[in-house]
């Protein structure tokens, strides 16, 4: 039996995740964390989270859970650790993932830090993700837990908790990674609880409307610039390399039969280049500042896989302790090449058998397999 | 043990009010012609005479609304929208010649007035209803009365002043204010959902044309409230319909609620004075044990005679108000840590920014079912807490009780 803080979205997952251990009969008390400042007119219902909307069935979830419940704001710490950084990061030209910045600022280490110093012995979240123990499911906190990939791999969330040190494993419980969505949706009709059938978010919960590009152009300002492809011939203008990730086909507007890619983005001089998707194939990439959800750092030459997106498949690598400019770096060097490899986006690494999550980071550099002849050397910010 | 300290968000209805509300609560329609009807207005009608002579009016002046919110918005935007009428048809009011250049009227309120009144006042300027004046308060959370004054001008159609403020429990000089209004002509809203249960209100005494007032800050039951309006007061309705209540406020008559009402305010003001008495020495007692608790300051007026009885705010230095809310809870505290916004997150209050007050807020209010242990039991938890909190210690202590309620 732990004292447990659990983190209230008012979404299905984390209800269930809540319900659950008030059943194991641990002494369980609810926290909805306001994060993004959205006027109320600007709430889409069933988009994003973090709303009025959101603050009330987790309020609801509570009370019929019976347990008690408290609203924290955080919106001041969102904008300045997840929206501005947001911005930051594709106004230089690299995709950010704001909810591993949320996880890693607000909503997981902070929320972690905070429940115990406030005395709780563990948070909870609904991250379809799960923690083991010496090959057991965990139940109660303590210290060796182990990321694992969640039941429902469809749903898998491990990738936006890789940012998680074994100390803070040791303080989680994951209680619905156990189980499938329609096991969890199952469980919540079963529980009268009213989220039962809400649809899952999947939109930035700061733009519920989906217009990404829209709320970077209302905040970064329209700064134009030329399309080129990979001879250095103009196709055409975009109206700033914010509204463009590596990898991306649509949306360019360009009158184009053949299928081109974006395969890399040039913020001094605003360039986005264009070409096929063989010039997206990457064979390795490197993490500078990797963070480790286990103990024992893996030795170099370790067969890993590693996932570079939310929702990518994962793909067979060798790691490697390398250096950059004289600094430690951590290499991946991929089985087959991967394509649409973004800037700034996370490479997380699991085990051998892509189970185990071992840890992660944000990619700070990326082969890039033919010559871009555009470019000049822009340090940091291209590809290497 | 479990301690309620914070009468001043509700305090519980008396025994009485609960057998008139579970009698009443049955009647039939009270503006039926029928027998069963006429029973029904019977008790209406009683609740309106307990309700003028608590609060120093007419019967007739007497409006039953859901509630103290209801009441400032009828008094703020039905008397704002009168004058307005009032000018459309170039009847004479409170509107001057400066009114009719500009095409707004004048309102005057002040920086620590409840939403119900403040929100009102904003949306009217917004509107461009209003040209609004709003007075910042001293230092304790009093208004001073030539501050309101020095704003009012010929074409002011309204002064809201409230009678004492609900979280610092700082009380006003209603009685002077209203007084050099009437001689200007002007009209003087008072909002006095706090000060009923301690202090004397009283339309006539305060020379005030509109009061507000909420049952369940009495010893009624939530979800009703009164509204007085001076005889010859304009004021146009917020809702239209079947015309009850002089037509300001139209809705079947909730007879359960009104006669409720009407039995809370005889007994508040019945016991007003032993009460008063009782809860001067139990917030005396109250704010010196707090006050010896190191970096624990108290807010509002310094003289007793200008604080409510039932209130006692403090600053706690270095304290996490989250964090606070919490260790209150689990220690089977009830008392206010900070005003909710409408998702329910703890935000700072506006009337504690308006007064420069620093530190964690905490009010803690009394009422009439306060006993000498609820307040020994809040000075011995904050002694041992706020030392606790303020290094960083735990907020949880024996663990927080399940929630109560139905479930």
């Amino acid at each position: 039996m732990a004292r447990v803080l659990a983190a209230l979205s008012g979404g299905v997952d984390s209800a269930v995740a809540a319900a659950l251990l008030v059943e194991a009969g641990h002494e369980v008390t609810g926290v909805h964390l306001k994060l993004a400042d959205l006027p109320d007119a600007q709430q889409v219902p069933g988009h994003g989270c973090c709303g009025l909307d959101d603050a009330q069935d987790a309020r609801r979830t509570a009370q019929v859970l019976g347990i008690p419940f408290y609203v924290w704001d955080m919106t001041e710490v969102f904008r300045r650790e997840v929206e501005e950084p947001f911005a930051a990061t594709y106004a230089a030209g690299a995709t950010p993932n704001p909810c591993i910045t949320c996880n890693e600022r607000v909503k997981y280490a902070a929320l972690l830090d905070r429940a115990l110093e406030l005395g709780f012995d563990a948070i909870a979240t609904g991250h379809h993700a799960r923690l083991e123990r010496d090959g057991a499911a965990v139940t109660e906190p303590g210290s060796g837990a182990m990321l694992v990939r969640a039941r429902d791999s469809a749903k898998d969330q491990s990738y936006v908790l890789h940012v998680a040190t074994p100390a803070q494993l040791a303080a989680t419980l994951l209680p619905v990674g156990e189980l499938t969505k329609a096991q969890v949706r199952a469980r919540a009709a079963e529980l009268d609880l009213r989220v039962a059938s809400k649809p899952d978010s999947y939109d930035v919960c700061f733009i519920p409307d989906g217009d990404t590009a829209g709320w970077l152009g209302a905040r970064l300002g329209a700064e134009p610039g030329p399309i080129v492809d990979l001879d250095g011939t103009v196709l055409g203008e975009h109206a700033g390399v914010w509204g463009v990730t590596v990898g991306q086909r649509r949306g360019l507007g360009l009158d184009h039969h053949e299928r081109r890619f974006v395969v890399d983005v040039e913020p001094t001089t605003r360039t986005v280049i264009v070409g096929p998707r063989d010039a997206l194939a990457c064979g390795w990439l490197e993490v500078d500042v990797p963070g480790w959800a286990v103990t024992d750092v893996p030795a170099d030459g370790t067969a890993v896989h590693v996932q570079l997106r939310a929702h990518g498949t994962s793909h067979a690598a060798r790691l490697r302790h390398a250096t950059h400019g004289g600094a430690p770096t951590l290499r991946l060097e991929l089985a087959e090449p991967a394509h649409g490899v973004a800037l700034g986006q996370a490479a997380v690494v699991y085990d051998a058998t892509d189970r185990v999550c071992l840890g992660g980071g944000r990619i700070s550099r990326a082969e890039r397999p033919a010559r871009l002849p555009v470019l000049t050397t822009s340090a940091g910010a291209g590809f290497a | 043990m479990h301690a309620d300290l914070d009468h001043a968000a509700t305090t519980p209805p008396r025994p009485e009010v609960l057998e008139v509300l579970e009698r009443w609560v049955r009647a039939a329609n009270a503006s039926a012609r029928h027998l069963d009807g006429q029973s029904a207005r019977r008790a209406v009608e009683e609740a309106r005479e307990q309700a003028g002579a608590a609060l120093g009016c007419t019967p007739h002046e007497v409006i039953f609304t859901s509630g103290g919110t209801e009441a400032d918005n009828l008094a703020v935007k039905g008397v704002v929208w009168a004058a307005h009428a009032a000018r459309a048809t170039g009847a004479a009011g409170a509107t001057g010649a400066r009114a009719e250049r500009d095409g707004r009227v004048h309102l005057v309120t002040t920086a620590i007035e409840h939403a119900a009144v403040l929100e009102p006042a904003r949306w009217l300027a917004e509107r461009g209803d209003v040209e609004l004046d709003v007075v910042a308060p001293q230092p304790d959370g009093r208004i001073g009365v030539d501050d309101v004054l020095d704003r009012v001008r010929e074409d002011t159609a309204l002064v809201s002043v409230m009678g004492a403020n609900n979280e610092l429990g700082s009380v006003n000089d209603i009685a002077s204010l209203g007084a050099a209004l009437q001689e200007r002509g002007v009209p003087l809203h008072v909002d006095a959902v706090q000060c009923v249960a301690t202090r004397d209100v009283s339309l006539d005494g305060w020379h005030a044309d509109a009061l507000a007032i909420s049952a369940h800050k009495l010893g009624g039951p939530q979800g009703v409230g009164v509204a007085v309006l001076r005889r010859g007061l304009a004021v146009e309705p917020l809702s239209h319909g079947g015309g009850q209540d002089r037509g300001l406020r139209s809705g079947t008559f909730a007879v359960g609620l009104i006669a409720a009402c009407g039995m809370a305010l005889e007994r508040a003001v019945a016991e007003r004075d032993t009460l008063t008495e009782r809860l001067t020495g139990l917030s005396e007692r109250l704010a010196a044990g707090l006050t010896s608790i190191e970096g624990v300051t108290r807010n509002g007026p310094h003289e007793a005679s200008h604080r409510l009885a039932s209130h006692v705010h403090v600053s706690l230095d270095g304290v996490d108000g989250e964090a606070l809310a919490l260790a209150l809870d689990a220690a089977g505290i009830a008392a206010s840590s900070g005003s909710a916004c409408s998702s329910g997150a703890g935000h700072a209050s506006h009337v504690t920014e308006a007064c420069g007050i620093a530190g964690t807020p905490l009010r803690l209010s009394l009422g009439w079912t306060t006993s000498t242990e609820d307040v020994d039991h809040a000075v011995a938890v904050l002694s041992e807490l706020v030392p606790r909190l303020r290094d960083g210690g735990p907020a949880l202590g024996l663990g927080l009780r399940p929630l109560a309620g139905p479930v």
